[in-house]
């Protein structure tokens, strides 16, 4: 630690807290040099540089400084302000200062963790430090805004984290509308067979949350639904919810599947959603057995009375006084307020087909894992029974790990879930079959509790394991009908052609196809996957970048169901701490109109996307209401006279910046 | 004794950058954490908006010595404030033209669309900017009596 110097500026001068960081700082910047150029800088009081200015005795240095040498203004220079403006805001509020006298240099993610060069990356940062104490010289003295919450919350996707973040929400009594896409809640997990490691039924474990959804008080279950459009802010969010029609009345559909049964249609010949067009289903049709809510839904794309208007209509008929069908039912819109949203909207699996070499799609013998969980279902299309499309029974099946996954081509990262997964259906399949499995894998990642037990157990089980990714999947030559998946082993070194009956791609987890119009509509962002970006991987798992909104679930990255639950349960908890705080504080950073220098020349009015700027006739002014500006400053920076401010962003604070970044000898 | 001459130092532009704190300001702390190394040439100002760059900073920017100005902000639809790229898209569009009768280069003005996803982006377009902008030499704003002097020999 080094002495501070005085610079006998008297009160009211500026504290620079120059931060190591450990090494992540000190390591490339000179941090010594820099701390003694800046208590050099005209109106700085003291300059010190600390291990980690964010701990506890960092901050107390702060409080200490602003009592002790009366300091007016705080810089400190670390890491993002992402990270730690708020901390460091609140110490300076602590030591007795208003805590927007501060200001924050990037250090680290700008500075030394990008550069090589000691000397330069010190420069930079001597630059930098030299603007924020300029800048911070010019600041005001600010009010957060407060504004009250609305306790509602919204939970946009219905499968197992939905689930879960709107019943813990609704349990601590909050009123939770879930809006769900589909007919049906369950997602991806009630199509699940058995759940690794513990085998535990997908169905047996979810099913019970979904009808507590159905049937809690607190909870308003919009299934068919889509968000539309979103606006407000956190605490206050006013979003339209398109309910799309099933051509039911849901509020009279008792759940009886009598209408099903007497479709003029008497087979099923439409293929099935929920079974991935393994099965079939009829017009009219509820998705799956155990569908929260029971309420049948019709297609009109398959609907004889859509399609010609000429159908006798029996399910009319039979549904008789219940009255339940509505083939006139029209898509209506619903628009609520709610203080917090809670994104759930999962994942899509990869799409197989774009990986032409290993035939899903051409050969029939070739499955994707999640049509494999349906066949093994006992709830499936076959009954449980695994059976091939042409109707045999596989003695030799082959699981292809990795498929989208772990590959350059495709998607780099590790879908995390096929590793287990896959064990789970070799375990599976070989107790329904006692067919021979093979695995090809790059790497079995069996990471989480009881995971590596169960690769144990599933490997004693007479599983083969051949480590090598698939090349190439074939006919055998001879017209046998097998498919030939070829691979290097490598930990023999040798190519292996393997005859199997049934080929399963562990396809990997991808962000959904529409994941960045649902970003856009949120007004959130992306990784550079395409999955929902968290506001800090460690820190903030489950916020965003947009206050007020949370994430559950797959929709941030692919994850197993414990973790997803685990998830899900901390985006309840982010949103019920918020809403029972019952009002949140906003940045100040809005724009204001100097009104003796307005000359009402009107140019900001259309300019405003959230119509905060009206034109007062009788004053000949513009005016600006705060609640509803949103601080981006187009309005300031497009005022010819120079008479719309903002907080925070003043031109004058800018232009300081901008002289110190550049003042250096 | 050693040559009392220092050798001529090379040049190394400066540029400043306005990055959205949405955007491109994220997509640079990203590029921290990635620990992508690219030209330490720059120095960010955070803006909330790429519209809240007011032609005036850029102005000044050059007037105090800046070699280069980058503006970043959210790809075009993507804006946190719906559409405040569009209106600096409009204000660097003109502003370039502006520049021209200065005598600025167009290449010491540049607007990019960088996402907070994209890291790589902020490597990239920083370290073109920086060679582009070496290759033109330091900014050199003519004087007052430079232009009336041109102006009467016209």
């Amino acid at each position: 630690m080094q002495e501070p110097k005085r610079n006998g500026n008297g009160a009211g001068g500026v504290g620079v807290y120059v931060c190591h960081c450990g090494t992540n700082i000190a390591g490339i910047i000179d941090v010594r040099e820099l701390a003694a150029y800046a208590a050099g800088l005209p109106g700085v009081t003291v300059a010190r540089e600390y291990k980690y200015v964010c701990s506890d005795p960092g901050q107390e240095f702060i409080k200490q400084d602003i009592r002790a040498l009366g300091l007016g203004r705080v810089v400190v220079a670390a890491c993002s302000p992402c990270l730690h403006e708020k901390t460091f805001r609140r110490a300076t509020e602590q030591g007795g200062l208003n805590p927007f006298y501060f200001q924050m240099v990037n250090l680290r993610e700008h500075d030394s963790w990008v550069h090589t060069d000691r000397e330069a990356a010190t420069e930079k940062a001597k630059d930098l430090v030299r603007a924020a104490v300029r800048r911070v010289r010019l600041h005001q003295p600010l009010e957060r805004r407060r504004v009250p919450i609305d306790p509602k919350v919204l939970v946009v996707g219905g499968g197992i984290a939905g689930i879960h973040a709107a019943l813990t929400l609704a349990n601590a009594g909050k009123k939770v509308y879930l809006v769900e896409r589909e007919p049906t809640i369950g997602g991806h997990m009630a199509q699940f067979d058995k759940t690794f490691p513990t085998l535990d039924c997908a169905a047996c474990i979810l099913t019970p949350k979904m009808t507590a959804v159905r049937s809690h008080p607190n909870i308003t279950l919009w299934t068919y639904s889509e968000v539309t459009k979103v606006d407000g802010y956190v605490g206050n969010f006013k979003v339209t919810v398109k309910r799309k029609p099933r051509y039911i009345v849901e509020e009279l559909c008792l759940g009886c599947l009598e209408c099903i049964e007497a479709c003029v249609y008497k087979q099923a010949k439409v293929p099935d959603e929920f079974n991935l067009g393994l099965g079939k289903r009829k017009p009219i049709y509820l998705p799956f057995p155990q569908a929260v809510p029971q309420v049948v839904v019709i297609d009109p794309e398959t609907c004889i009375e859509f399609k010609s208007g000429k159908c006798k209509k029996t399910c009319v008929e039979v549904c008789g006084d219940r009255l339940a069908i509505d083939f006139k039912q029209q898509e209506r819109i619903e628009e609520v307020e709610v203080g917090t949203i809670i994104l759930a909207t999962g994942f899509q699996p990869f799409d197989a087909r774009r990986i032409p070499y290993y035939g899903y799609g051409t050969y029939p013998g070739v499955y994707t894992a999640l049509e494999v969980e349906r066949l093994v279902n006992a709830a499936g299309p076959t009954g449980g029974e695994v059976l091939l499309r042409d109707g045999h029974k596989p003695r030799t099946i082959g699981i292809i790990h990795c498929v989208g996954s772990r590959d350059e081509h495709t998607h780099r990262y590790c879908s995390r879930v096929c590793c287990m997964y896959s064990l789970k259906l070799a375990h599976l399949l070989k107790e329904k079959t006692d067919a021979e499995v093979y695995n090809f894998y790059i790497d079995i990642r069996a990471p989480g509790k009881a995971f590596e037990e169960f690769y144990n157990r599933v490997a004693e089980e007479g599983t083969h394991f051949i480590r090598g990714k698939v090349a190439d999947v074939y006919p055998e030559p001879n017209g046998t009908g097998r498919l030939v998946l070829q691979a290097e082993d490598t930990l023999l070194g040798l190519v292996r052609r393997i005859p199997v009956d049934m080929v399963v791609l562990a396809t990997g987890l991808e962000a959904r196809a529409d994941a960045q119009e649902v970003r856009r509509l949120f007004n959130i962002t992306c990784s550079t996957e395409g999955f929902f970006l968290e506001r800090h991987p460690k820190l903030a798992p489950v916020n965003t970048f947009t206050d007020g909104i949370f994430l559950a679930g797959c929709c941030q990255g692919p994850k197993d169901i414990p973790d997803t639950v685990a998830q899900a349960g901390a985006a309840a908890a982010e949103a019920l701490a918020l809403v029972d705080a019952q009002f949140v504080e906003l940045e100040p950073n809005t724009a204001y109109v100097l009104e003796e220098e307005c000359s009402g020349c009107k140019t900001c009015v259309p300019l405003c996307p959230y119509s905060a700027i009206t034109f007062v006739e009788a004053k000949k002014k513009a005016e600006i209401n705060e609640v509803l500006c949103k601080g981006c400053g187009v309005c300031v920076a497009a005022c010819p006279s120079g008479s719309i401010r903002q907080n925070l962003f003043e031109d004058a604070q800018i232009f300081e910046e901008i002289e110190g970044v550049l003042a250096h000898a | 004794m050693p040559d009392a001459t220092p050798a001529p130092r090379k040049f190394e532009p400066r540029i400043v950058a306005f990055f959205c704190n949405w955007c491109t300001y994220l997509a640079a702390d990203l590029a921290g954490t990635s620990r992508l190394k690219y030209a330490p040439n720059t120095r960010v100002i955070r803006v909330m908006c790429s519209g809240r760059v007011d032609p005036q900073f850029v102005l000044e920017a050059f007037a105090r010595g800046a070699d280069g100005v980058l503006i970043g902000g959210c790809h075009p639809g993507d804006c946190h404030y719906q559409v405040g790229n569009y209106k600096a898209l409009r204000r660097f569009r003109l502003l370039r033209r502006l520049l021209r009768e200065m005598g600025i280069e167009e290449e010491r003005l540049r607007l990019e669309w960088i996402s907070a996803s994209e890291a790589d982006k902020v490597k990239a377009v920083v370290n073109d900017m920086v060679e582009k902008v070496r290759a033109l030499g330091p900014l050199r704003l003519k004087v007052p009596e430079e232009v009336f002097a041109e102006e009467v020999a016209a």
